[in-house]
């Protein structure tokens, strides 16, 4: 694929015009600052020495960056992220990847429904799922929310990516080399761990690289089900928005999500090309 | 080969079926049914009585109407503003960029994709901030002024939002188009624009649907973004909010708003192929 581009490329060029190519590329150019000024302008606030809003900016400071670090609440709730991220993870791994094999290796009766039904939980509006979810666990089932109710929320949308990841590699990969090893004598779980597995892990890498982030980046569905006690990054992002004095500190944390977003790009363009828009297409 | 394929089927699929049909669509459905019940006006409690009043109640309040009227208009004007912006910038990334480039400007746009949806939102809180915001400073020069928090803003935050998810499909339908197809119409004699409007448009058609998904249904449901920037403007995900606490079957009733709306389009577009290219 790396080879035909290059003519296809200087070819297309004879037929749009120097004019319509300069165009197109002011229009790139301005749609990339409409995208990346906000995000610059985040990093550079929180470098912002004026403890409220102004801009510019009339000093620089790095005591905010020192303040944040040793925030107990900042770290609170990256802790309890992390294990929510993780556990939803776990969970959507397990299902999806479930999923992925009886989709693709078996017929059944409503087989073409489960794309469908997996697809439910991130398409309809995170409030919907929200309530929903909340009504179930307290009034139907006397559940309290917590950390528990997180997972199995946070798990319920995760599913897709992995689900999606899965089936695409799955496909791809047909049965000839599983037929071949089981031909050779290796049982089904022989089979398994030594060629379906590690033929599959670069794709349950990415989706499971990208449940964490939708879980990490969650703050719907987690209001209507984290209990009083858990508070997740975003929770205490939103929590702390309207707090004049812990500006600084969320100017901050919002900083560091944006450089902490280059991290699963760089991951996933090295991993493989198939995988580089995460499964979301 | 498989020995007992029911068997490896069943368990393949029982604990992914109970969670997702169980749990998932239980909660829904139970919505649903709370949606007809109604709640004591004293003690707040929900009573288990069918009735129609919250849907009565719904279609004939103004204010209702003119938040669901609200709430569409925004998500319509993000859909389009999204749609406008993000055709020139996939047409250049996948058919006038070099392969090398091409991989970088494809990581610009996935980039922002995992940068947190409140970051961002609080970004364009400091953006539009009026009189002292970044937007006036930048603009102001040139004669342009911040809108202020309103309407306006969310428009912008959610078209900000949901750009990069218009811009992979696109991008990803103009990859599969071959570029002989353009040229055989400019070699008819076509100009740009008609190339445009004629060849191009019709066949990356699917690819508008599969973004407009994500615009249009994630602009629906939204109510944080109203929130953080929408000054006193209310979308429905706001009145669902609002009402959870002190009325979950009214909140259960709006909320049906959303997906009902959600399920026509879906219904309506299902013909286009852009299920499959999502």
């Amino acid at each position: 694929m790396d080879g035909a581009p290059h003519w296809r490329a200087s070819e297309l060029v004879m037929t749009i015009s120097r004019n319509a190519r300069l165009l197109l590329a002011t229009l790139l150019g301005i749609g990339l600052a409409f995208i990346y000024v906000p995000l610059v302008v985040v990093v550079i606030n929180s470098f912002n020495s004026s403890r409220t809003f102004s801009w510019p900016p009339s000093k620089f400071t790095t005591k905010w960056w020192e303040m944040a670090l040793e925030n107990t609440g900042v770290r609170e709730a990256i802790k309890w992220s992390i294990i929510a991220g993780l556990s939803a993870t776990f969970i959507a791994l397990l299902l999806g990847t479930a999923l992925a094999f009886a989709v693709s290796r078996y017929n059944f009766f409503g087989r073409e429904v489960i794309s469908l039904l997996v697809v439910l939980p991130i398409s309809l509006p995170g409030v919907v799922t929200g309530i929903a979810l909340n009504n179930a666990f307290t009034k139907q089932l006397g559940i309290s929310t917590g950390l528990l109710t997180v997972v199995i929320g946070h798990a319920t949308f995760c599913i897709v990516v992995v689900y999606n990841n899965a089936l695409a590699r799955l496909r791809r990969m047909g049965t000839s080399l599983q037929e071949a090893s089981m031909d050779l004598g290796a049982n089904g779980f022989t089979t398994f761990r030594l060629i379906t597995l590690p033929n599959m892990a670069s794709a349950l890498f990415a989706g499971g690289l990208l449940a964490f982030g939708l879980s990490f980046d969650e703050i719907v569905v987690t209001t209507f089900t984290a209990g009083p006690g858990i508070e997740t990054l975003p929770i205490w992002i939103y929590n702390n928005l309207f707090r004049p004095n812990q500006t600084p500190i969320v100017n901050v944390v919002a900083a560091t999500l944006v450089f902490i977003s280059i991290v699963p790009i760089y991951l996933s363009q090295r991993l493989s090309s198939d995988s580089s828009s995460g499964g979301r297409f | 080969m498989h020995k007992k394929p029911k068997l490896r089927l069943a368990a393949l699929l029982t604990a992914p079926i109970l969670w997702l049909v169980v749990a998932y669509l239980g909660a829904l459905a139970t919505l649903l049914v709370t949606a007809f019940f109604t709640i004591d006006s004293f003690t707040g409690n929900v009573i288990q009585k069918f009735n129609l009043g919250n849907f009565q109640d719904m279609f004939t309040d103004a204010a209702y109407k003119n938040v669901v009227l609200r709430t569409l208009g925004i998500a319509i004007a993000v859909t389009i503003i999204c749609t406008i912006l993000a055709i020139p910038m996939a047409f250049y990334m996948a058919k006038i960029a070099k392969p090398k480039s091409q991989k970088v400007l494809v990581a610009l746009i996935l980039t922002p994709l995992w940068a947190s949806y409140l970051v961002k939102i609080y970004a364009w809180r400091t953006m539009l901030e009026p009189a002292n915001g970044v937007l006036d400073w930048l603009l102001g020069p040139i004669g342009f002024n911040s809108p202020g928090f309103g309407g306006i803003a969310i428009i912008i935050g959610l078209s900000y939002l949901w750009l990069p998810y218009m811009i992979l499909p696109i991008y990803a339908g103009l990859e599969r188009l071959p570029n002989n197809l353009l040229d055989a119409s400019s070699d008819l004699g076509a100009h740009n624009w008609h190339t445009f409007r004629h060849v191009i448009l019709p066949l990356i058609f699917p690819s508008l649907i599969a973004g407009s998904m994500f615009t249009f249904s994630l602009s629906l449901g939204d109510y944080i973004t109203a929130t953080i920037i929408g000054g006193k403007l209310q979308m429905l995900g706001n009145v669902v909010y609002q009402n959870f606490s002190i009325n979950l079957p009214f909140a259960a009733t709006i909320s049906m708003i959303p997906v009902t709306i959600m399920a026509i389009y879906l219904w309506m577009v299902r013909r286009t192929g852009a299920l499959a290219s999502l």
